[in-house]
């Protein structure tokens, strides 16, 4: 069994109440902090390494030393639970199962960022969830742990839940301030950061769900211990959340030295290609990262075992690697058709592009269109240069990265499934009956030679 | 116009921003109109909103009309929106769609004769690991198989009544 760091105690019934979190040890990591100078708590974060679990991820503890103290200006810590990538579902476990994990990292983080208000801002879908939270906050305001002068430490924390209303992009952290202000969620123009000037236009720190709930376990055993926890710079466990055509879909606790295969095979996760099938694609880090072949997401381009870190699954770039991305695991088995699944993520962000950058705003429509044409079996050959030479032109052309997310997956898909593609073109009707299958997405690949100098 | 009790808790809602921010509260407050003004934001409504806080209505309809939960036109009294996006269609959405087509005999966009039902198809809701599923009020119903959509539609006529 991995070592788990969030959910240890997922199993102990009524865990998300107040009383049974107290009793197994919650909130002993705020009061230790609480004793601590916010100075040391941010050591302790920059010592575990710990990277942004909600799919950039950026060294946390670097992030929070960027926040500007300007005196007399307040300083706010906003929570992003705006999970939206389509394959990832692990913020919503913590928050409906482990409130109190979450409100315990906000304190931590609020405590050493020096702010007084944190908002969690989550996807107005959830639309169950912030009563969970809004008791969570009550029972731990009641119990001392927010309000005013926390436990005798002169710290004063509110924490306030808003829902956001259904927009993808609210995700991206300068979207998402906009967004509580009030406004359309489109994204800023950075520089300025929100670390000098966010929500408000006071310093800001926004941190995903994830991240925030980590700094917990870090409090808990300290940074250098949680550092040995998992493989080189990929510290800590991950929260994964595995989708598509597996056994045992669900949200899994990992500690970064596990290989994919073991992950997608072991009973202990996923339990293997649901229905005797065979493995063809995967997406490992929510639908942006870029999808894989069965023989390119188990083993690398140099043949050596990829392993579920940072590292490991974007060995070999863009080329032949991906990303770990949010954690969003998306498993396609052999009777999945390519071209379908990019077509439903061109939809995915021609609907969610907010229409500020043209390159975006028109190219994702463009992209989806094309895809359409090709998937019904009407498509050309030079569709698919034309697809290659609209994602290029969209990639690095944005304010956001969702342009990027946008153009990665159709641009993987082509590289790695050129020839699935091709078949719908030269096949039009068999297409509309069949898929192109498993084809030799699966067998071993040639070991490339190491490059001579 | 919202009640007593609504009132309070747009105060409520507004007193969670510093002062002078309370355009903040536009979207805690755009849900708890569309909730209460009969599941969708007409004109009016928007205007009312507007005045509630104190802001242009222009400002209320440019983020109204950006945010794909709120409904500018009529829907029915229950809303199917099913998810379509690539993990949920890995795993058979686009059957439970058509299910539901014949089933109420309604398009995607449209809503059935008597007011009950509107069908929609969404993008990505975050519960893939449960796919097929859709959004139904506040909650989601998971795992979706034709018998599972039967006992929804069941349920809904029930609670109708």
């Amino acid at each position: 069994m991995g070592r788990k760091l969030l959910l240890d105690k997922a199993h102990i019934e009524n865990i998300r109440y107040y009383d049974v979190y107290r009793a197994n040890g919650g909130y002993e990591s705020a009061e230790k902090a609480l004793k601590m100078t916010p100075e040391l708590v941010l050591d302790e974060v920059k010592k575990s390494g710990l990277r942004g679990r909600g799919g950039a991820g950026f060294p946390t503890g670097m992030k929070w030393s960027f926040i500007a103290k300007p005196e007399g200006v307040p300083r706010y810590l906003v929570c992003n639970a705006d999970e939206s990538e389509p394959g990832t579902f692990k913020d919503r476990y913590l928050m409906e199962f482990l409130p109190h994990l979450l409100i315990e990292g906000l304190l931590i983080s609020s405590y050493t960022l020096g702010a007084n208000s944190c908002y969690i801002y989550i996807r107005g879908e959830y639309a169950w969830i912030p009563d969970i939270l809004e008791e969570a906050i009550a029972d731990a305001k009641k119990n001392g742990w927010l309000g005013k002068n926390i436990k005798g430490t002169g710290f004063d924390l509110e924490i306030y839940v808003q829902r956001g209303a259904g927009a993808y992009i609210c995700g991206e952290e300068t979207a998402l301030i906009e967004s509580l202000e009030g406004k359309r969620g489109n994204p800023r123009i950075k520089p300025p950061f929100p670390a000098i000037k966010g929500l408000w236009d006071c310093p800001t720190v926004v941190n995903n769900v994830e991240t925030l709930a980590a700094i917990v376990p870090i409090m808990r055993i300290g940074g250098e211990e949680y550092a040995k926890y998992g493989t080189g710079k990929s510290t800590g466990t991950k929260l994964i959340s595995a989708c598509g055509n597996i056994n045992k879909p669900g949200v899994y606790e990992i500690e970064m030295n596990i290989s994919v295969e073991e992950f997608i095979y072991s009973e202990e996760y996923c339990g293997g290609i649901a229905n005797g099938k065979r493995l063809k694609a995967c997406i490992p880090g929510g639908s942006s990262v870029p999808i894989v072949p069965a023989n390119l997401l188990l083993k690398t381009a140099k043949g050596e075992t990829r392993m579920m870190t940072y590292e490991s699954l974007s060995d070999g770039g863009f080329a032949t690697g991906t990303m770990m991305g949010s954690g969003g695991f998306i498993v396609l088995d052999e009777d999945q058709c390519i071209v379908k699944n990019t077509l439903t993520f061109a939809r995915f962000y021609h609907h969610e592009s907010c229409g500020q950058c043209s390159p975006c705003r028109e190219g994702t429509g463009w992209m989806e269109r094309v895809l359409k044409n090709i998937e019904k079996g009407k498509g050309k050959m030079s569709d698919i240069d034309l697809l290659w030479d609209i994602q290029r032109k969209i990639e690095g052309n944005t304010i956001c990265p969702l342009g990027d997310a946008a153009a990665w997956p159709v641009a993987a898909a082509i590289r790695h499934f050129r020839d699935e593609f091709e078949w719908h073109v030269l096949n039009p009707e068999e297409s509309q009956v069949r898929n192109f299958g498993l084809a030799h997405y699966a067998d071993p690949l040639e070991i490339a030679a190491p490059a001579t100098v | 116009m919202f009640s007593e009790a609504k009132l309070n808790k747009v105060k409520e809602i507004i007193a969670r921003y510093p002062q002078g921010k309370q355009k903040s509260a536009l979207l805690p407050v755009l849900h708890l109109a569309q909730e209460e003004f009969g599941g969708w934001l007409s004109a009016e409504t928007m205007d009312y909103v507007a005045s509630l806080l104190q802001i242009t209505p222009i400002e209320v309809y440019e983020v109204a009309t950006f945010y794909s939960m709120f409904n500018m036109k009529p829907v029915g009294k229950y809303v199917f929106e099913v998810c379509h996006t690539g993990p949920c269609m890995l795993r058979g959405s686009d059957n439970i769609v058509d299910y539901i087509k014949k089933k109420l005999d309604i398009g995607v966009g449209e809503t059935t004769k008597d007011g009950l039902f509107t069908l929609k198809t969404v993008e990505c809701l975050g519960a893939c690991g449960y796919a097929p599923m859709m959004q139904l009020g506040k909650h989601f119903r998971e795992h979706l198989t034709p018998e599972r959509v039967d006992e929804i539609i069941n349920e809904c006529r029930v609670n109708a009544n």
